[in-house]
């Protein structure tokens, strides 16, 4: 796993001896919570889809050294002598029961992914640049444009399920980082852009028609909203399951380095 | 000629520097409200309204202040410290526990004080402090290894040092000290690490333990009742004291806010009101007895702690004058009770509000059924933070109404774990969860929508408890208020501005970008007849003046 920053609470939390919890029913909340801690301190070294490390897959329901919840926590948070799995203790007690929920619940999402025909990236690349038009609104590496999330490092921070979800439904979540705004000036200009920052007086955001950065008065702006949609198009009757899955393991493929 | 010429110079800088150094006596303290020139203690005065009288600064000119001077603090924690300031010298707290004596018009450095606290010092929430208190030529100051500091006003030579409790237990001490006559009181932090929390007085001359009020009652005192017979819950239930009360000196009794009962989030092993927690308490000054007590959220299970600072105003309540407590409480509502008796008077929500319906008769919330911390989470509103927190209120007495720093459409998951006390160590059972996906804004950027909470001023008229005004924020604030005779109300916000707003109405009449989170409260106060203001943001102290 990837070194965490370590807050001096979280520490002191660490180091109470909490009794084990029960294994339960695995509530929204925590697992969002356990998605939240997985990719502060296990996506790094296991993947997005927790299956980066050879005979070490921990995104599919079953794990070689450890059964109950309990087990996991204290593999967590004791580390594995001898393999690169070091110790988190830093990581408390109710935090790694989050991310054991969100563990599991990784197994029966993972379902829906292996149902997809396998991809090739070198076609789904083609798609990408070809078909699809993704470089319209996406960079990777320093090809195409800003307005859309980059995705130079897509295949390290999604899993596929998740960008599968989004080709096909790219409403169903909108992360705040990607959230778009529309202003309206007092001469009737109107333009749409990502949101970057804002407070009660500024908007600060990247035109997506320019790509220029953009700082507003709101006292100059007869209207500011959220985009509540996301511009991207589903792509849902527009590729084959193989394209789909072609691009998908394009995506995947894509962790930063040039490609 | 050449005498004269040096006498009538010295008078000259004698004049243009203020008045001459006087000692703070317990006197002035108690009129400090007559010397609007100075801040003589941590709210301004005993009344705790954070008002001042002065009126250079007014609606009209506000827009011309400009920075004099910028103190830069070395330190990179939260500066959550309201200054003093006693004839042209203020005393602040670089955090975590440094006091720095400044030239107030210029803010050079005279001297600092630096207290290295011990190791095991583990306050939950930041190695903070918020200020001073001072009586006669001495400081006094409460540190995070829950110590008691004295310190010589002139020099900064340490005068005594007292230790409070042990801070290898949980305990610490992150407020102001209140001198009231010769002692000086404070209260320990400490409500997440399951201590037994508690007011003391301590002789202001010599540091000598005067009195200690437990806010969890022992066995055989009134109100042990509330906790579970047969068990050790009341020994580490919590009910801290972090932020400074006020004193009535002519009821002589000093008003404190009380924290959470501890474990914070599961209430299993702690059945019963839990008293004080969550409570205001009225002990006498001179003993620390108990006159009366308040509990705004008994058997409370969501953080709710009730440390804010106890606004006392007297006004006329349904046709007759009376001595009231305004109190704008983290669980949401707004209350008016008189401080003579404890008596409720008023509670209204100030926020969004789904725990309590309303009060009984006697001022008791009434519940809502299912509305506890469950192991699924369960939506409570306000949130963990509050509908507002610590930071202080203000009250004018021109405008007669009171303002509220205010975390609006703002919520938590409340999730309930086991757990098991051990001594020092964290004690919450459980854990808030953000119910957006932005959370409480951790990032330097903020990207969330209005639904998803938001920061307000809102002003709200005591004698029925409406909501006249709400100055809106993009983000949440932790940032205190202060209003003038002059109609004006300074306050600030996460986003880094300072700004003022016309206290009739709420508008926006000037704004300064200080470039960090303010997460203090504003004072002002004049030096050769020119009014200053100062707030703190970032890791520094700003202070403005008007343009000349």
């Amino acid at each position: 796993m990837a070194s965490v920053r370590v807050c001096s609470f979280a520490c002191i939390l660490a180091s109470l001896a909490l009794p084990l919890f029960a294994q339960h029913e695995y509530t929204e909340s925590e697992i969002e919570a356990g998605k939240a801690q997985y990719a502060i301190n296990c996506v790094r070294c296991h993947g997005p889809d927790g299956d980066n490390i050879t005979n070490a897959d921990i995104g599919h329901g079953k794990f070689r050294r450890a059964n109950t919840d309990a087990e996991l926590i204290t593999l967590m948070r004791e580390g594995i002598p001898g393999t690169r799995m070091a110790a988190f203790p830093n990581i408390n007690e109710p935090a790694a029961q989050t991310i054991v929920a969100y563990l599991r619940s990784m197994a029966s999402t993972a379902a829906a992914a292996a149902a997809l025909p396998s991809g090739d990236a070198t076609r789904g690349k083609t798609i990408f640049e070809g078909k699809g038009a993704c470089r319209t609104c996406h960079r990777v590496g320093d090809q195409g444009s800003r307005a859309g999330p980059d995705l130079s490092q897509i295949g390290s921070q999604r899993r596929v399920v998740e960008l599968h979800r989004s080709i096909l439904d790219p409403d169903a979540e909108i992360v705040p980082a990607n959230r778009f705004v529309r202003v309206v000036s007092k001469d009737g200009s109107t333009l749409t852009g990502k949101l970057l920052n804002q407070d009660s007086f500024t908007v600060q955001i990247l035109d997506i028609k320019d790509e220029k950065l953009k700082s507003f008065s709101k006292s100059s702006l007869r209207e500011y909203t959220f985009v509540n949609n996301s511009p991207m198009p589903s792509y849902k009757d527009k590729l084959s399951t193989q394209e789909l899955s072609d691009l998908i393991s394009y995506l995947g493929s894509l962790k930063g380095q040039a490609n | 000629m050449r005498l004269i010429n040096i006498r009538n110079m010295l008078f000259a800088v004698l004049a243009a520097t203020g008045p001459l150094y006087a000692q703070v006596s317990n006197d002035r303290i108690l009129r400090a409200g007559q010397e609007p020139q100075n801040w003589l203690t941590h709210h301004g005065n005993y009344n705790s309204e954070r008002y001042s009288t002065l009126s250079q600064v007014t609606v009209e000119n506000v827009k011309n202040l400009e920075v004099q001077w910028i103190f830069q603090a070395r330190s990179l924690e939260k500066f959550e410290a309201t200054p003093l300031v006693v004839d042209g010298i203020m005393y602040t707290v670089q955090a975590p526990n440094d006091i720095v004596a400044l030239d107030a018009a210029t803010g050079r450095l005279f001297w600092t004080y630096s207290h290295t606290p011990d190791q095991a010092a583990r306050p939950c929430c930041g190695r903070v402090n918020r200020g001073l208190a001072i009586l006669g030529d001495t400081l006094f100051m409460a540190t995070i290894d829950a110590r008691l500091i004295a310190v010589d006003a002139k020099s900064g030579r340490p005068l005594w040092d007292v230790a409070v409790a042990k801070p290898e237990s949980g305990y610490a001490m992150t407020l102001a000290p209140l001198v009231v006559k010769d002692k000086v009181i404070v209260g320990t932090a400490g409500g997440e690490y399951g201590i037994r929390g508690f007011l003391a007085a301590y002789d202001a001359k010599t540091g000598k333990e005067v009195w200690r009020f437990y806010t969890i009652p022992g066995p055989a005192e009134p109100g042990h009742e509330t906790w579970p017979a047969n068990t050790n819950a009341w020994e580490h239930g919590g009910a801290s004291v972090w932020v400074t009360g006020s004193y009535d000196p002519d009821l002589n009794l000093t008003y404190w806010g009380i924290g959470n009962p501890g474990p914070d989030w599961n209430g299993d092993e702690r059945n019963g009101d839990n008293l004080y927690s969550c409570s205001v308490v009225a002990l006498d000054a001179d003993t620390g007895k108990l006159k009366w007590y308040y509990q705004f959220s008994p058997h409370d299970e969501f953080d709710y702690d009730s440390t804010q600072v106890p606004v006392l105003a007297d006004m006329q309540w349904k046709g007759s004058p009376r001595k009231v407590m305004l109190w704008a409480n983290r669980n949401g509502f707004f209350y008016v009770l008189d401080r003579a008796t404890g008596q409720f008077l008023l509670g209204k929500p100030f926020v969004e509000v789904n725990w309590a319906s309303g009060f009984d008769e006697k001022g008791r919330p009434q519940r809502v059924p299912g509305m506890v911390p469950t192991p699924q989470g369960t939506l409570i509103l306000p949130g963990n933070q509050g509908g507002t927190n610590w930071y202080n209120p203000s009250y004018s007495p021109k405008t007669g109404l009171f303002y509220i720093p205010t975390w609006a459409n703002y919520s938590s998951l409340y999730v309930k774990q086991p757990d098991e006390y051990v001594e020092g160590k964290a004690f919450r059972g459980g854990t808030p969860r953000p119910t957006t996906p932005n959370g409480i804004r951790t990032t330097a950027n903020n990207l969330a929508k209005e639904d998803e909470g938001y920061g307000a001023i809102r002003a709200v008229d005591p004698h029925t408890g409406e909501m006249k005004w709400q100055f809106k924020m993009t983000d949440v604030t932790d940032a205190g208020v202060l209003t003038t005779a002059s109609n004006l109300l300074f306050s600030g916000g996460r986003e880094g501005y300072f700004y003022a707003l016309d206290a009739r109405d709420g508008k926006l009449l000037w704004k300064f970008p200080a470039g960090g989170r303010v997460v203090a409260g504003p004072m002002t106060f004049s030096l050769s007849g020119r009014q200053y203001v100062s707030i703190a943001a970032g890791n520094s102290l700003f202070t403005f003046a008007l343009k000349q």
